[in-house]
């Protein structure tokens, strides 16, 4: 063996510092990535030479308890590639604008001498706009100076404002907690014009509406570290190893502590390789096995073994005690509305008794009025919004009956509907009755239509299965076969190792779920139908249980502070809010291709669910359920001047002249008429986001309606005979965007097709914060270089908008502006308890009364030669407290504290502000105003929820409480966020945090109609729309779907469901486009195809397919392999335009687009309502979503390919 | 005895994703140049599958590695000697069809595209020729089990399976995927050392690293050839062949090797092995099947005191056998015995180790065309693994299935074990009766679960300190050597001497 001879020679060896001199490094700092990923990883980021050179992941985290495993590293593959964009050939350099924009601006303006003028004649002459409008993302970038581009977006804010009203400016960001500061920027300017912000969470797909459903949460979901506390986890819809690649760590650790685990989805993913078992359950199906699993559940756990742990969890935590009213609808009985207290003399003048409701006590069998319910917590007497077992208005002490199966009067026959068959059977259920002014009333419990729902007969008469063999009736593991795939022994097994788990843990399940399930069309149900059986185990504000969603879910933990800042309230100044899903089918035409949901959405018939979605959206705007801007065909501004001129004072007249106008058809609803040129969306800002391609839902209608550009859209419209409120134009217009502004590093497909692109720094080269639900600790980016070339940090850039806006602003609008908001009725205030019943003031059914029976009005000076001296100065409403969730609390000794340190102050009309000018000042500025970071306050927050809820929470309050970091304490370690009530879990010493540990542990209610966690939905458009009770919606079926009617197989294509699950290899589209994603990868996003399928179209791994149907086309490689089942194709979110893409032989050889080219939105109407407990908008927490996973395309080969 | 000592690795394969986060930390600190675009010195496999480059366990066609000479080993392919015939004709050198051709896009198109009628892209070009290109092969072309029918089906270790057990492996409902991890072996009786016709390739006394001397490398590639598992790389812009250093600049400053550091999935452990160099020709030419057995024999335990009495006088100094005391590759490899050598039967006895990685239960679609449990209970079908037996013995056992078997069964144990503990639905009988059948006892099972699940990184990452000062010292007094490193010209990578 003399060829391993030790090598010793110091000498020889001296070249060894050949790979030495490469590792020394000058510097290190630490920053994060601001992508929208969730995983809010810390990284030290590697400087040499001036140039940053690598990324190696943080290790520093403060550790949680003993028993838990570390978070470190943090990081994948996606972010220690980040560095390669600093310096790469996508980088966005310099501010760019389009060749045929510049000339015709530069032209006017050498006409006009003054940009306003200019940026007119553009704008008013059609041909000009048309111009530069086609020649979108067709190449033709020029360099432009910052100031000249500055000049031009300044001229368009103030053109457009001047104009039409500061409500057609929009802009889009998404998911604040990634870098919360760069988005604040730009959030903070629009609100300060009177623009509009577009909500992402809903329009990704990503809000889950059975959260509110069941919690009136948007989302709270439990750190990573807790699924190590798990002991069995049911993993659907997420890919962990793909998408949750820093924390699959903590399930591979948990399986390795005893915990058993199942994966659901039907291709073997990354996730599949690591279960114990993998359930290959067919695409979108997941709801029927979880019914039947609940039906297990209920049959073995609840009723037959009566395992006391579940039914005390399910009286105390849930709605199952509550009481039903049964309505006689012909000879049948359906279930209705929850029983309201003020029916019984007993509280007929009970407070808000429209919003109390009614259980029966197991003792006495007398009715009691349960605290903690909406009524509860709006009254005028605090104190009683808890969920003792108290009588909120007695103060008697009760327990409640779960089911009248034993105390009741009759059983009557109710008529459930079962959806898969679209049929009514009917099943015997206990009914008590009570007498009320109205007369005989038949109610039953929640808890016993559940059992009737799900099929457990026990004993009772009526259409109930026989066995679990029963597959003829709907819920029995038998029944799910047909649709899932897995049989009924796989279910009947699964259920039982589930409850036997949660029985011996005390409620240690817990499902991890995400995209794959949320983005399907009756998603909602889904959801509810697993959270079933987590709530019925009591799994659910539990370490290590828990409903689990994360997809898009990242949590900006200090929403306190950070809410008042990124929304201008410091000024106090109302905000527009826009949901962006109606948004978008709204304005970006959408609507016109959509036929009538009812045709694909399993409802049932009656006069509400029959109506096209965007009839019921205008309904829900003017009744102040969801809001619509630009509000009005005419300019806010003028309005008020006319309603001034009409004799109007104050905003009571002024809200009163409005609803005569509108009521006489002076004044519109720009809802109503979206092709109208004056309702147009004029200017449109697009930051920390790909808001035209990745996050584009219909993107080929949007380059078609907003750009007017090309597209390779082919859709018949065929809304017309359906809809009656919105107009009809017969042509829509193309086009209706005047300006796109992009802030970004890269040169992504939404910077591609962008009027002007600005140069923005980069994660490495600016300071912000990072948080997300995924751990509990809050840590900083921050500037390792400074920005390279021109680009700046997006709070510079807004503030630079804000700048020459107001400088504009002197010359062309320097009067104050007096501006009317339409506000739609919000969730944590008393707009909860407002409507009752779905009326209609428009049509005459009820009195207008803003904020009550339709959306509040606000108006607002608006001073835009103040504009950027707001800006940069921190208002002073801040003295009247912050807070978020329900949950506020004085701050004013620290807004002196802030405005005390003169080096950071600025004066405003004579009076001292604190400075927020710098990006630092302004993280600062958020840190010591946040519960979550400042100690005292934290402490302040728990003393008002107290109060409000009469329950003691003194030792949540944290121990030291002098505790206030600031951004450079971030800098040297990420901190653990203090315990605060505005969320919902526990982090004292080292705990992992899991929602709802604070509901479960000290009865504070769920921000619920009943306080408790909602099996029934008792709405009136969700009874109308058969969603009261959990139940099971087949998806809807292509044919109908309607994204197939013009596009034929001309018999080389196959019909196929294209789901489009986040990817191995991006970001959504970041760093999709980078080298070494790219070549780890298959040099573009493929399309994976079954061997089956792929050998049915004669096409080979790697061979060039179309992937197509009426909405557009992509065209990609084939990845042929054996793990995705026939029937689907993968196409991974998201890929962009800008790289690898060939035309479109299908498409008359044009550029082929992305995965968002095949879809186009369809809303789930009974998302809409509001005004009612938990069902009440607030941004990103409630409105239908922008479901896409129901689409289908053809599949065919590409024989001839041209770049 | 002659006692060394060899820094090694685990990879727990039940624990890794797959996510490459290793193969880009790599990428970014080392081989991000010209020359060096197609080196993944970490790059990480799905199996089954061909890998990187493509059927590179494939000896008939590469000869890598060593066989067995009678009692003793010859180089399978090339050697000193018959590499001196062979010097300019280096036949069974992988070819960049083997690897790949490396592409970049014409992303300026983005910028400067002059407007026209449709929308600008970024093409793939070739960075060999700057011609467009279609890729059509990547390092890792094959991930997540892409293109099956081309990949999957043609990997090597499928030799053993009858063809049905072959086809089962790629039904759906059957499929199987897992995970594989690899850098350098820095192998005990290293072919590539054996290989270089220059000398420029040596072990460290110190660490066991083995490194190309940049200096010396003449480009004969020989080493390209000899190492059987491909990692080694010719750098065609320097002229210089290159691999894996373990980042000894990152280990001489305490700090984990840049895959190791950034293992998210948190599947690697990296320690001391104390063994007995004098024993190294025995081992590695015995038969196939003493291999594994052979190869873990040579460890020694560092916690004997002939041992540590050995090592002493063997110049081994104190630190190193603390280290290996506290060592987690001891733990894994001998301790417990649940992680093998990948490919033993090439007989370099590779430094790298591997716990075996359970998978899914099996399950089948039964005529009702639904999806059907194997098993009462979850856990219950311990016997009927995913993953045939022969796979993984193929992979990590020269062949012996039982080896394989007991690990994986050790494994279940672990958790079986403390699942009673934490949940107690799983009776301690049955408990007592597995971990008798697997040779654990509760100490042990407690000891695996903690390592596996709880270990934070000064766990995970055993290693002795550098003492650079000793170095140094050797060329030049320390206290000078503080003011001016770092002073001098920087040396570029060119090709040339």
């Amino acid at each position: 063996m003399s060829w391993i001879k030790d090598m010793i020679s110091p000498k020889a060896r001296k070249w060894e510092e050949f790979y030495r001199n490469r590792w020394q490094h000058d510097k290190v700092v630490r920053s994060t990535h601001g992508v929208n990923c969730t995983g809010g990883c810390s990284w030290n980021i590697h400087v040499k030479d001036g140039i940053v050179v690598w990324e190696s992941q943080a290790l520093d985290y403060p550790l949680l308890e003993n028993s838990l495993p570390h978070y470190e590293p943090r990081g994948c593959q996606r972010g220690i590639s980040f560095s390669w964009y600093l310096y790469s050939p996508v980088r966005v350099k310099y501010p760019m604008i389009r060749g045929a924009l510049i000339d015709i601006f530069r032209e006017e303006k050498e006409k006009t001498g003054d940009a306003l003028l200019a940026w007119q004649n553009i704008q008013q002459d059609p041909q000009k706009r048309k111009r530069y409008q086609k020649a979108r993302g067709k190449g033709g970038f020029r360099r432009i100076s910052w100031d000249e581009a500055l000049e031009i977006i300044g001229a368009a804010n103030i053109y457009t404002a001047k104009k039409y009203g500061p409500d057609r400016v929009v802009g889009f960001s998404p998911i604040p907690a990634m870098s919360m500061m760069s988005f604040a920027a730009g959030s903070r300017f629009l609100q300060l014009f009177g623009g509009v912000n577009l909500s992402f969470y809903d329009w990704y797909c990503d809000l889950p509406n059975s959260f509110p459903e069941t919690w009136g949460e948007q989302t709270d979901v439990c750190e990573s570290a807790d699924w190590y506390n798990s002991k069995f986890i049911a993993v659907m819809g997420a890919n962990l190893g793909m998408t949750r690649t820093p924390d699959v760590h903590f399930f591979s650790e948990s399986r390795h502590n005893g915990t058993k685990t199942v994966v659901f989805s039907p291709d073997f993913n990354m996730v599949a390789k690591y279960a114990d078992q993998w359930v290959p359950v067919h695409a979108g199906q997941d709801g029927s096995f979880w019914m039947a699993v609940t039906h297990v559940i209920l049959k073995e756990a609840h009723f037959e073994q009566k395992v006391p742990y579940f039914i005390e969890y399910t009286k105390k935590y849930t709605d199952a005690p509550f009481l039903v009213e049964l309505n006689r609808e012909g000879e049948n009985y359906v279930p209705g509305k929850l029983l309201r207290a003020n029916i019984l003399e007993k509280y007929e003048t009970a407070e808000n008794g429209d919003w109390k409701f009614l259980n029966i006590d197991e003792k006495s069998g007398e009715f009691v009025c349960p605290s903690g319910s909406s009524g509860h917590r709006w009254q005028e007497k605090k104190g009683k919004w808890n969920i003792r077992f108290r009588d909120g208005e007695t103060g008697d002490e009760y327990n409640p009956l779960l089911s009248l199966i034993e105390q009741n009067d009759e059983i009557l026959q109710v008529d459930i509907t079962r959806f898969d068959k679209n049929e009514k059977i009917k099943r015997g259920v206990p009914v008590r009755y009570v007498t009320t002014a109205a007369g005989k009333v038949a109610f039953t419990t929640v808890y016993d239509l559940m059992m009737a729902q799900y099929g457990v007969s026990r004993g009772l008469e009526g259409d109930y299965p026989a066995d679990y063999e029963d597959s003829g009736s709907v819920y029995t593991p038998a029944w799910q076969e047909i649709y899932s795939g897995i049989s009924a022994g796989t279910v009947i097994r699964f259920a039982r190792e589930w409850y036997r788990t949660a029985q011996a843990t005390n409620g240690k399940c817990m499902v991890i779920i995400g995209a794959g399930i949320n983005h399907w069309y009756h998603s909602n149900l889904i959801y509810r139908s697993a959270t079933m059986s987590l709530i019925l185990t009591g799994c659910i504000g539990v370490n290590g249980g828990g409903m689990n969603h994360y997809v898009g879910q990242e949590k900006l933990a200090p929403v306190d502070s950070w809410g008042t800042i990124m929304s201008g309230k410091d000024w106090k100044i109302p905000a527009r809010f826009q949901q962006a899903p109606i948004w978008h089918y709204i304005h970006s035409d959408q609507w016109r291709y959509d036929g009538n949901q009812a045709d694909y959405n399993a409802v049932p018939k009656n006069e509400f669910s029959s109506q096209h979605s965007a009839d019921l959206i205008a309904k829900s705007v003017r009744n102040g359920w969801m809001p619509f801007f630009p509000q009005y065909n005419k300019n806010p501004f003028d309005i008020v001047k006319e309603a001034k001129k009409a004799g109007a004072s104050g905003s009571k007249e002024i809200q009163q002249y409005i609803i005569e106008k509108l009521k006489s058809g002076d004044l519109k609803y720009s809802v109503n008429h979206p092709d109208e040129e004056v309702n147009f969306p004029r200017v449109w800002y697009i930051w920390r986001g790909n808001a035209l391609m990745s996050s584009a839902k219909g993107h080929e209608y949007f380059l078609k309606h907003y750009l007017g550009t090309h597209h390779n859209e082919i859709a018949d419209e065929v809304a017309k005979e359906f809809v009656k409120e919105i107009e009809w134009k017969e042509d829509a217009p193309e086009g209706k965007m005047d300006l796109v502004v992009d802030l970004n590093f890269r040169m992504d497909t939404s910077a591609l097709y962008s009027d002007i692109v600005l140069p923005a720094a980069s994660w490495y080269e600016k300071a912000d914060l990072n948080s997300t639900d995924m751990h509990s600790f809050i840590h900083p980016l921050s500037a390792a270089i400074p920005p390279v070339w021109e680009s700046k940090p997006d709070w510079v850039i807004f503030r630079e908008i804000a700048r020459v806006t107001s400088e504009l602003a002197k010359v062309h609008l320097p009067e104050p502006q007096l501006d009317v908001v339409n506000l739609p009725i919000a969730h944590d205030s008393k707009g909860e308890i407002s409507q009752r019943e779905i009326k209609d003031w428009f049509a005459g059914e009820c009195e207008p009364e803003p904020g009550k029976t339709m959306h509040n009005m606000v108006t607002v000076e608006r001073d835009y030669t103040k504009l950027y001296d707001r800006f940069i100065s921190l208002g002073d409403n801040v003295k009247n407290g912050v807070g978020a969730h329900g949950t506020s609390f004085q701050c004013d000794d620290f807004y002196e504290g802030l405005l005390s340190d003169k080096k950071h102050t600025h004066t405003v009309d004579g009076k001292s502000y604190p400075s927020i000018k710098e990006d630092v000042e302004a993280i600062d500025a958020l840190l010591q105003l946040s519960s979550l970071t400042n100690g005292k306050l934290s402490e302040r927050a728990f003393v008002s929820a107290e109060q409000n809820t009469g329950v003691d929470l003194s030792n949540l309050r944290p121990k030291n409480n002098e505790s206030s970091v600031r951004y450079k304490d971030l800098l040297s370690q990420p901190r653990r966020l203090l315990n605060s009530p505005i969320w919902s879990g526990l982090m004292d010493n080292g705990r992992a945090y899991s929602a709802f540990t604070l509901n479960v542990e000290y009865l504070v209610p769920w921000r619920t109609l009943t306080g408790r966690q909602h099996f029934y939905l008792d709405h009136e458009g969700y009874i109308h729309f058969g969603e009261n009770l959990p139940t099971y919606k087949p998806s809807p079926r292509p044919e109908l779907y309607g994204d197939l009617r013009k596009s034929v197989n001309e018999g080389r294509a196959k019909l196929l469901n294209v789901l489009t699950p986040h990817g191995k290899w991006h970001i959504h589209s970041t760093y999709g486009d980078t080298l070494r994603m790219l070549t780890l990868s298959r040099g573009m996003e493929p399309c994976w195809l079954s061997e089956k399928d792929a050998k049915e179209l004669g096409i080979k791994d790697n061979d060039w397919v179309e992937v197509l149907n009426d909405n557009g086309v992509y065209c990609t490689r084939a990845c042929v392999s054996s793990r995705i089942p026939s029937g689907i194709c993968i196409v991974y979110h998201s890929p962009e335009r800008t790289y690898s893409v060939p035309k479109s032989p299908s498409r008359g050889n044009r550029r082929a687009g992305g995965h968002n080219s095949l879809t186009r939105v369809h809303l789930k109407p009974n998302l809409l309502v509001g005004g009612y407990g938990q069902f009440t908008f607030h941004m990103n927490y409630w409105g239908p979503v922008g479901v896409n996973r129901d689409t289908f395309v053809f599949v065919q080969k590409m024989n001839q390919v041209n770049f | 005895m002659d006692i060394r000592s060899q820094i090694s690795m685990v990879f727990h394969l039940d624990k890794c994703i797959g996510c490459h986060t290793c193969s880009i930390a790599c990428k970014n600190t080392w081989t991000d140049r010209k020359g060096a675009e197609y080196m993944w010195w970490n790059n990480v496999e799905t199996k089954p599958g061909t890998g990187y480059p493509g059927k590179w366990e494939d000896q008939e066609a590469y000869k890598g590695g060593w066989e067995k000479n009678g009692d003793s080993l010859k180089l399978k392919g090339v050697g000193k000697v018959k590499g001196l015939k062979k010097m300019f004709h280096n036949t069974h050198m992988p070819t960049m069809d083997n690897y790949y051709e490396p592409w970049t896009y014409q992303y300026e198109k983005l910028f400067d595209s002059p407007e026209g009628d449709d929308q600008p892209t970024a093409e793939p070009v070739s960075l060999v020729t700057g011609e467009k290109m279609t890729p059509k092969a990547g390092p890792n072309w094959d991930d997540d089990l892409g293109g099956s029918p081309e990949y999957a089906r043609n990997d090597v270790n499928l030799k053993d399976l009858s063809p049905a057990e072959r086809e089962t492996m790629f039904q759906l409902e059957r499929m199987v995927m897992f995970y594989l991890p690899r850098i350098c072996n820095h192998c005990l009786n290293p072919a590539c050392v054996a290989a270089c016709p220059s000398g420029a390739i040596y072990k460290r006394g110190e660490d066991g690293i083995v490194l190309v001397n940049q200096e010396r490398c003449r480009a004969w590639r020989m080493c390209v050839t000899a190492c059987p598992y491909k990692k080694v790389y010719f750098n065609w812009h320097t002229g210089k062949s290159e691999k894996c250093i373990l980042c000894y600049p990152r280990l001489e400053t305490g700090q984990a090797p840049a895959c190791m550091h950034s293992c998210v999935g948190r599947i690697r452990y990296l320690g001391v092995m104390l063994y007995d160099a004098d024993r190294l020709k025995e081992v590695a030419s015995c038969d196939e099947k003493d291999l594994v057995k052979k190869q873990l024999d040579l460890y020694l335990d560092p916690n004997d005191p002939e041992v540590i009495a050995a090592a002493k006088t063997c110049g081994i100094p104190d630190s190193t056998i603390e280290a290996a005391q506290k060592s987690p590759v001891w733990k894994y490899v001998k301790e417990w015995g649940v992680a093998l050598p990948l490919h033993p039967e090439f007989r370099t006895l590779p430094s790298l180790f591997y716990v075996m990685p359970l998978l899914p239960a099996m399950a089948q679609i039964n005529d009702d065309n639904n999806y059907h449990n194997v098993g009462s209970a979850l856990w219950d079908d311990m016997d009927n693994p995913r993953l045939p037996l022969k796979y993984l013995a193929s992979l990590f056992s020269a062949g012996d299935t039982t080896i394989i078997g007991n690990i994986l069964k050790k494994l279940m144990s672990v958790r079986q074990y403390r699942r009673a503990v934490t949940v107690g639905d799983i009776s301690w009988d049955d408990v007592d009766k597995i971990m008798l059948e697997s040779g654990l006892t509760p100490d042990v099972a407690e000891d695996i679960y903690r390592l596996t699940s709880l270990a934070r990184l000064e766990e995970r990452f055993v290693i002795p300190p550098a003492h650079r000062e000793e170095a140094i010292e050797m060329m030049e007094e320390t206290h000078i050597h503080k003011g001016s490193t770092g002073f001098g010209f920087m040396k570029k990578p060119k090709r040339g001497l």
